[in-house]
This record gives C-alpha cells, structure tokens and sequence, in this order.
C-alpha cells in the first residue's frame, strides 16, 4: 500500500518502546486521552497505524495481552503521541489506572494507514463511529497539514451526545462537522451511515472521498454506500488481534483475491483497506 | 551466553534449551525487527500443511483469566511456500528451525515431511498431533495412542531429521500417548499443546468465538502443563520439551526441574516480544546464581517435599 512504502525510513520498522505518560485525561464520560512523549514515534507514523499497548503491569498475568490503540495525534515538533480510547473491558480499566510520570510499554506504529487524496480540490468525508474519531482525528489533521483539502466534512456518530468528547478539535481544524447520536440528543437523529447517505447528496456530482473508521456494522454500511454511489472508500476495520505483528493469524479479515477469497491480517495487510476490497 | 546453556535435543544442538513455540512467532521474519533471532535456542515455526489452509472465521480468539482461547484453524501457505520462501529467509540466521506439520490425514503428514527431509535450514520437524482447532486432523491423531504412533512412525519413515510429536492435553492418559508415540520411533516429545475451551459473552449471549471452541494457553494453563511434563519425563527416555504458560525464567525452570530438557515460550511472545530472550537470559542468571556450571543439572532436580531439607 502506497502509505507503508513512504512511511517507511530507514530503521527497524517496528519499536518496541517505554512511554513516559505525559497527560491522561477523561475527556468525555468513559473516555480518556492519553499522551506519551515519543518523538522517535511521531516521525514515521501515518493517519491509521496503530499501536500495541500492554495496559496492566508489565508483570500482571490479567489483562494478558496488548490492546491495540489507533494514533490519535503525533506532532512531531513536540514529540506527543496521544490515544484516544473508551473504557470498555479490563484491558481499557487497567490503562485508565496509569498516571502520568509512569510509562507505558508500546509497541508501534504497527500497520498500514491510510492512503491521503492526491489534490485539494477533492472533496472528502471522513466518517466516524463513536470512539473510532480517533484516528479519523489524526488523518483529518494531517490531509489539512499536507494536502490541505477545502472541501472536507467530518461525520461523526455517536450513541448518544455525552460520547461527543472531542469535537472541539474537529472543529478547529477549520471544517464542516456533522454530529449523528443514536437517540437523537445531538444532530442527525440516526446512524453515521444515514447521515453520510445525506451528505453525499448534498456534495452532488463532485463525487467525495470516503474515509471511515467505526465497528465492523457501520464499516459495512458506509462500503454499501459508497459503491452504491461509486464512491471510493478506505476503511479502517478492527479485530480481536494477539501479537500485533503479524504472527498469530488471530486478527483475519476476509478481502477478495481474485475470484476467490482469503483471511489477511488487520495488523498487517491492514487495519485500513479499500472498502471493496473486503468482503463484508 | 555461556556454554553452560548449550542443549542437544534430539541431534539438535542449540545454544540454549529457550525455543519459540509454533504459532507465537510466525516464521521468524515478524519478530526479526524486534529481536535478534540468533540468541534463540529454536525456532518452531507455524503449523505448516501440505496444500494452504484458509483457517476458521473470526474472532478466532479470545482472552481469558490469565489466558486466551484461539481457535485459528492453522492458517498457513502450504509446504512449498515454506520451502521456497519462508526457510531460505531464515537461513542468514545461526539459529535451528524446527517445522511444526500438520495434516487432515496419515498421508498428509507424511508428505509434508518427504518434502522437508533434506532441505536446508530445516532442523527437525514436530508432528502437531494435537491442534483442537481443525475438524478433520489435528488433535483426533493425538487422543488416540494407536493413531498417534500412526502418524510418527509413518513420518518416521520418511525423513531422516529429528522427528518430535507436540501432544494434546486433552486426554485421558497422556502417558499413554507419549509412550506410543517413543515406540512408534518418536526422537523427542514436545507437551503441551492448548486445552480445549469456550467462552461465551453474557452480554450478548454469544459464543466469543466463532469456531465455538478454541485452544486455551498463557499462564492459566501452566500447572496442568508442568504436571503432564513431570509424568512424561518418568515414562520415557528421550528429551521432553516442556510447553505451557511459560513467561518468566522462573517459569521454564519450574519445566526444567520437573525434567524437561528444553522448553517453548508460547503466548508470552505476543505480551512480550522479547520474553524467550528474557527467559534465556533468567535461566543463565539462575543457573549463576546456584552455582550450576550446566542446564542439564538441574533438568529433572525437582524434590519431593516429603523427602526433607528444603534447604542445600
């Protein structure tokens, strides 16, 4: 993927790295922020790659394995790399229990992110589902820094508004910002996917580049739509995944290949595909 | 490291008796950029079959208490990519590479093994009699001791590397299996192989994966591994390589002293990549430490509690 080969410099691709933990923060119920200084890490990485973090102890037996964490932000001139995640099961509760001052064991950048447009004229949306704005944060920033698009709308769907931590942020990036809850207590009254079948509408003919990130049943929904409107999408998809290197074969995810089909891993072939390349 | 951790198992001479467990560490190439594969005592590599297997639908797996459950299904890209690529990748390497094979039937095994006999950069092959993930194979030739001696002294035949059966704790009597298996002409035996569980979602009321069972391993299943490992070492006399739950130097010399003379960090590397080089360098500190000039001096040194002195 074109991604990988420029993010790719001439040193071991993969870190295995101790983070000193510079922030931590709750930035919406049950969701955290946290910042790790790593400049090594801000340099290489791309909009999409993740990391492997180890939330308990180094020498807890449970939670047993890394979490892996989409790259929130990097900012190379300051050395912060910040994650964004939900408080959702033990793995999440043992990092929310990490204090800035300590550090944290991390493995990364780990996979291939996304490819950005080519020109700033194209129009784009970038769609998220609930804590998925993470990396779609990142990659929205970043196309705004390099490829500094105009034309760019930000979905971002949520059960309900209280999850809609950060749109601060999205908003500062200067763009359009559009707000789905499932219940109707902020914006669209509705899934993302309902709202973005809007927004393409109202983009016309100009025929916008799809970027998603969310669970699995919304990824889906956005694909339908964008092939249902010929739209070409990148989704970054998730999986239950062990070693995060590309081992284990535990993160499959069914893409075509050729005629046929065939498991890849999402911590290596993605965690970002071409929509039509997965078989849904 | 010094030479008092040097092994040979089987006809396999490795540095250290720390090796890679199959289906942890790929084949190598993923961990290389992490850490330096020469300081392994072996690497066994993923299950390998004669044709490639798609494996199972996920989620293939799931944590548990100290553990996880996988149910993979052997996904791999057949002998002949293993041969062309994936072995001529490892040979900069100074390091053993032991292939683990798996098949559906006897034939299958047996033509994995033809195949590797012979080629360079192959050390030796472990028959893997005991994968609960697949329907047909696997672990339906290591629950039965007459088809596990089956399968190792068809493969026996027909390759002259060091042939090592990885058996199932899923049985009855694994005494009995390993037996078979050292009659059948078995060089080494490597034990254990996942247990077979489940887990379910509460929330959803959902199976956790979709295979329905999967192969539980990490340190939850330790004690039933270093138990199985001590029975095997008093039933037969070639090496044991102790496999189960092993994350810390402390926890492979617990196999050691139980009788094993090498032993497999699994899970641990996905915690850590680093974890068998870390267990090396604990097993020499240990050995330094008691003033044990070789491994072999304390493989099989465990004591009985009921013997006296706990003290040397």
């Amino acid at each position: 993927m074109a991604a990988s080969e420029s993010a790719s410099i001439s040193r071991p691709e993969i870190l295995g790295m101790m983070l000193p933990i510079i922030e931590h923060a709750e930035v919406a119920a049950h969701v955290r922020e946290i910042v790790l200084y790593a400049p090594e890490l801000t340099e290489g990485v791309y909009p999409g790659q993740f990391v492997h973090v180890l939330c308990g102890s180094p020498a807890a037996l449970d939670p047993l394995l890394r979490r892996p964490f989409s790259i929130h932000d990097a900012d190379p001139s300051s050395g912060r790399v910040s994650l964004l995640y939900e408080i959702r099961g033990r793995g999440t509760a043992a990092l929310a229990e990490k204090l800035p001052g300590e550090t944290l064991d991390v493995l990364g950048p780990l996979g291939q992110g996304f490819t950005l447009p080519e020109s700033a004229t194209q129009p784009l949306i970038l769609a998220a589902g609930g804590i998925a704005v993470a990396p779609i944060y990142f990659l929205g920033r970043r196309i705004a820094e390099t490829v500094g698009c105009r034309r760019t709308t930000f979905i971002v769907g949520a059960r309900t508004e209280c999850l809609l931590g950060c749109l601060d942020k999205f908003s500062q990036l200067g763009r359009d910002v559009r707000v789905a809850t499932d219940d109707g207590s902020a914006g669209y009254h509705g899934l993302a996917s309902g709202l973005l079948e809007q927004c393409i509408e109202e983009t016309g003919a100009a025929g916008p580049l799809v970027y998603a990130c969310g669970p699995m049943p919304m990824l889906k929904a956005v694909a339908e739509i964008a092939k249902a409107h010929g739209l070409k999408c990148q989704v970054s998809t998730e999986a239950k995944m062990a070693c995060g290197i590309g081992a284990c074969m535990s993160c499959a995810i069914k893409v075509r290949s050729g005629d046929s089909s065939q498991y890849v891993r999402c911590c290596k072939e993605g965690p970002v595909f071409d929509a039509d390349e997965v078989i849904w | 490291m010094t030479g008092r951790l040097a092994v040979d198992i089987a006809g396999i001479r490795m540095k250290n008796p720390v090796m890679v467990a199959s289906g942890t560490f790929g084949f190598g190439k993923e961990y290389s950029d992490l850490i330096d594969l020469n300081m392994l005592g072996a690497i066994v590599t993923k299950g390998t079959s004669l044709k490639p297997w798609e494996g199972n639908p996920p989620d293939r797996i799931a944590e548990t208490p100290a553990g996880m459950l996988n149910a993979i299904g052997l996904q791999n890209d057949g002998v002949e990519s293993l041969i062309t690529e994936k072995i001529p990748w490892l040979l900069k390497f100074d390091v053993p590479v032991i292939v683990n094979i798996v098949g559906t039937t006897a034939d299958e095994y047996v033509e994995v093994a033809r195949r590797l006999d012979g080629v360079e950069g192959v050390a030796g092959v472990e028959v893997n009699i005991s994968c609960p993930n697949v329907k047909e194979g696997g672990i339906a030739f290591g629950t039965d001791p007459a088809m596990a001696a089956e399968v190792v002294a068809a493969v026996r035949k027909v390759t002259r590397l060091p042939v090592i059966p990885k058996l199932s704790p899923n049985v009855t009597d694994i005494v009995l299996v390993a037996q078979a298996c050292v009659d059948a002409g078995a060089d080494a035996i490597s034990l254990i192989n996942t247990l077979l569980g489940t887990a379910i979602d509460a929330e959803t009321r959902t199976f956790k994966l979709a295979n329905i069972t999967g192969g539980l391993s990490g340190p939850a299943v330790k004690p039933v591994a270093l138990r199985m490992v001590w029975q095997v070492v008093q039933a037969v006399d070639v090496p044991v390589v102790g496999i189960g739950g092993i994350m810390t130097a402390e926890d492979a010399i617990e196999f050691f002293l139980a009788g094993a003379e090498a032993i497999q960090v699994g899970t641990a590397n996905f915690v850590n990549p680093g974890a068998a080089l870390d267990v090396i360098a604990g097993v020499d500190a240990y050995l330094e430490r008691h003033g044990f000039a070789h491994i072999r001096e304390i493989v099989g040194a465990v004591r009985s509690p009921t013997d006296g002195g706990k003290g040397d």
